[in-house]
């Protein structure tokens, strides 16, 4: 009989589903009763929504993924798998058996993910038997400029989300002269609702880290840095543990390989702070200072760190030089649009049925992430919008939902592609207050350098806040729109030029559902609580009491099996009574 | 009075000399006291002969940082965007009630809690999700907090 493997995804969210019982249930079980199993562990596969998955390998059902495990049947789940028998659900990816997710995948091609969720991260012979450090035995073979000329014609564009090609960026840090020259991975993923490079950097730490040792070659780099944010405690876990392990096979440190090229490789913590993922705030903070952006030119290929030459890309673009230098460019130029070759990793949450972690080509149409990518909307409430590339980025309505993946695209929108965060929103969504809710975070990152940035967004946010609340005047339109020209204008660095993004997408898209708040004083998504009103429809209710005494306030008055009144002068708008109405008799308005 | 802040020498030593120290001394320290207070930030200014006023800048640029005393478990509520459609004003109203936090403080009088609001946790497919201390806790409905804070508290 051949040996059955079974892995269960610890990354973040696995464990915050609760993997680590299901995994400490398969441990005590097999060591209590010894049989030819084998227990591993990877990191994310990408269904968040599924967690915790485990994946069953060698049994005659071939492989097979298990999401929604739970520590009371998962060894059922096991014994069944090892006699062959199929469980009844929860099947989500299969080999030979009707998994329900196995379309989900058919829309992907995994470049940066290619690993995630089928290596243990923690090892680096799992890496290294999936063809790791191949890349870098072969770039150590080759001329530093083919390498960057190979990244040149590969087209890969940085995806940390301002899309610069990243060969040329590279041909910028080898051409300075200097004896000293750095480079740097940007892991300060801060746009909420992003969570694509916290799951590439705990699911295959190696491959950035080879990433990055090919850059540092390429451009006669030899020391770098990961400023990772430390509220990615696990990602930073397997990186150290990475480094430790390719130090010790001397893929890092001296010699690398036997070659005269050295590169010593450091984790830089984040402290919290948005603004350090803008590439020159990053570097002062690297260097202790607080992380204020600085003026460019110069430009970090010039002078960056400690004033040295330096080259910043993103964790998501250092993923994808490893596949680039094994296959070649070509290769990768088969995936996507002439100008958005390859692929793009985005992070799905929100309203979404299928929320997690996917990776497409380029140039596939929203509609279709959204649809057959992420399994379509999570309740039976229709779409409303997508917001696109986080505090810097914008909503994409309904009506643009063909618009394909690629750069310009995606910028036409007036969004941005950003680093890939899509969160998707219903029509329980609020436009105003989501315009709101990014207005507040910009206004709290701001650093406070450039007044346009500290004050303006300030200013702007108690305008939308006036909104929400139904105090708006019509002129507060025309003023959004005055002080979002001039933030814009008037920022030195891409936190203030595109904090105005938000509203201004809102605005452009959503504009009658600002009338609605300003002239008619409601919301019609029915968030914006100073405007809404609870009212029970007198022929839905019967008359439970229910409503009334679950009232804080008690303002809902009535008898037994008679109708009850709310009295609006009393109501704090808790929604208490909605809730505990089983017959739909309470409104909100 | 004085502190006596010699329990920081060794850490002091590891970092004295290297470049970029700051931000790891600052969270290496904090780790060890549980917040900077201002004499301990002039303490290192005078070690790593770094102005004060400079430590102070960097200890209040960073939202990590804490300048006051903080409770036993710190609570992390999300209030990202996923989280936020989700209606992590809710779960953050729930906390506010359960831990009957003093006007304008963020820690509780008994020092067992204190709640903070971070930007973004990154496990938006779990939303509405908080974070006590390193374990978190996701799909929440504001019902499920009380039940959740007790297993805190002793």
């Amino acid at each position: 009989m051949s040996e059955v493997t079974v892995k269960v995804g610890l990354a973040s969210c696995g464990v915050a589903a609760g993997a680590r019982d299901v995994y400490r249930t398969l441990e005590e079980y097999l060591e209590a009763n010894p049989k030819p199993v084998k227990l591993l562990q990877t990191a994310c596969i990408g269904m968040c929504f599924e967690e915790p998955i485990v994946e069953f390998n060698g049994s005659a059902l071939g492989q097979m993924h298990v999401g929604k495990a739970d520590p009371s049947n998962i060894i059922k789940t096991l014994e069944d798998y090892i006699a062959g028998i199929a469980p009844t659900e929860n099947v989500i990816l299969a080999e030979k058996l009707e998994g329900r997710h196995n379309a989900l995948l058919h829309n992907q091609k995994r470049i940066v993910l290619r690993n995630c969720g089928v290596i243990d991260p923690k090892s680096l012979t799992d890496y290294e038997a999936t063809g790791g450090y191949q890349a870098l035995k072969k770039a150590l073979q080759m001329d530093k400029n083919a390498i960057i000329e190979e990244l040149k014609a590969s087209g890969l564009r940085g995806r940390g989300g301002a899309g610069f090609s990243t060969g040329l960026k590279w041909s910028f840090a080898a051409k300075a002269v200097s004896e000293k020259k750095y480079v740097v991975c940007n892991a300060d993923e801060g746009d909420p609702g992003a969570f694509m490079d916290r799951s590439a950097l705990e699911g295959d730490p190696h491959n950035v880290i080879e990433g990055m040792i090919i850059g540092a070659y390429a451009m006669g780099a030899d020391e770098g840095y990961i400023y990772c944010r430390a509220e990615y405690p696990m990602a930073i876990e397997h990186l150290k543990i990475a480094i430790e392990a390719a130090e010790a096979k001397g893929y890092l440190g001296k010699n690398i390989l036997g070659t005269s090229f050295n590169f010593e490789l450091h984790i830089k913590e984040g402290a919290g702070a948005f603004v350090c993922g803008e590439e020159t705030a990053l570097m002062q903070s690297i260097e202790g200072k607080r992380g204020m952006p600085t003026i460019r030119p110069p430009f970090p290929a010039e002078s960056g760190l400690w004033g040295k030459p330096t080259n910043i890309n993103n964790v998501e673009t250092w993923a994808n030089v490893t596949w680039i230098m094994i296959n070649g460019a070509k290769a990768f130029r088969a995936f996507g649009t002439e100008k958005s070759p390859g692929t793009k990793v985005f992070a799905l949450a929100g309203k979404i049925a299928g929320s997690g972690l996917i990776e497409v080509p380029m140039g596939i149409q929203i509609k279709d992430i959204i649809y057959k990518v992420g399994g379509g909307m999570k309740t039976a409430k229709p779409f409303k919008a997508v917001q696109m590339g986080g505090p810097s980025g914008g909503c994409i309505p309904a009506e643009k939902l063909d618009t394909i993946v690629d750069y310009d695209s995606i910028t036409a929108t007036g969004a941005i592609m950003g680093s890939g965060g899509m969160v998707v929103m219903d029509t329980g969504t609020c436009m105003v207050d989501v315009a709101r809710f990014f207005l507040n975070f910009t206004q709290n990152e701001s650093c406070g350098k450039c007044t346009f940035c500290r004050i303006g967004t300030k200013r702007m946010l108690e305008i939308l806040t006036r909104i929400t609340e139904g105090k708006g005047v019509l002129k507060d339109i025309e003023d959004l729109e005055e002080l979002a020209e001039n933030i814009i204008k008037g920022s030195l660095c891409g936190l203030g030029q595109t904090a105005p993004n938000p509203v201004l997408t809102t605005l452009r898209y959503f504009r009658d559902e600002y009338l609605a708040h300003i002239v008619d004083k409601r919301c019609p998504a029915g968030v914006c609580i100073p405007l809404l009103t609870y009212r029970i429809i007198p022929e839905k209710c019967i008359g439970c009491t229910a409503c009334a005494r679950k009232c804080p306030v008690h303002c809902i008055s009535g008898t037994v099996k008679h109708a009850h009144v709310i009295d609006e002068s009393k109501c704090i708008k808790c929604g208490a009574c909605q809730k505990a109405c089983k017959f739909d008799a309470v409104i909100k308005e | 009075m004085e502190q006596d802040f010699s329990a920081l020498d060794a850490i002091l030593a590891k970092y004295r000399g290297r470049k970029g120290f700051l931000i790891p001394l600052l969270q290496e320290v904090q780790n060890e006291l549980g917040y900077l207070s201002q004499s301990c930030m002039k303490y290192l200014a005078d070690q790593v002969q770094v102005p004060a006023a400079e430590i102070f800048g960097v200890a209040t640029f960073y939202s990590m940082f804490r300048l006051k005393p903080q409770g036993k478990h710190i609570v992390r509520v999300c209030k990202g965007t996923a989280c936020h459609v989700s209606d992590a004003n809710g779960i953050k109203a729930a906390l506010l009630e359960a831990l009957a936090l003093p006007e304008g403080e963020n820690t509780t009088s008994d020092m067992q809690f204190t709640l903070m609001e971070v930007a973004c946790l990154g496990c938006c497919s779990l939303a509405p999700v908080i974070m006590i201390d390193d374990m978190t806790y996701g799909k929440l409905v504001p019902e499920a907090i009380p039940a959740i804070l007790d297993k805190f508290r002793f």
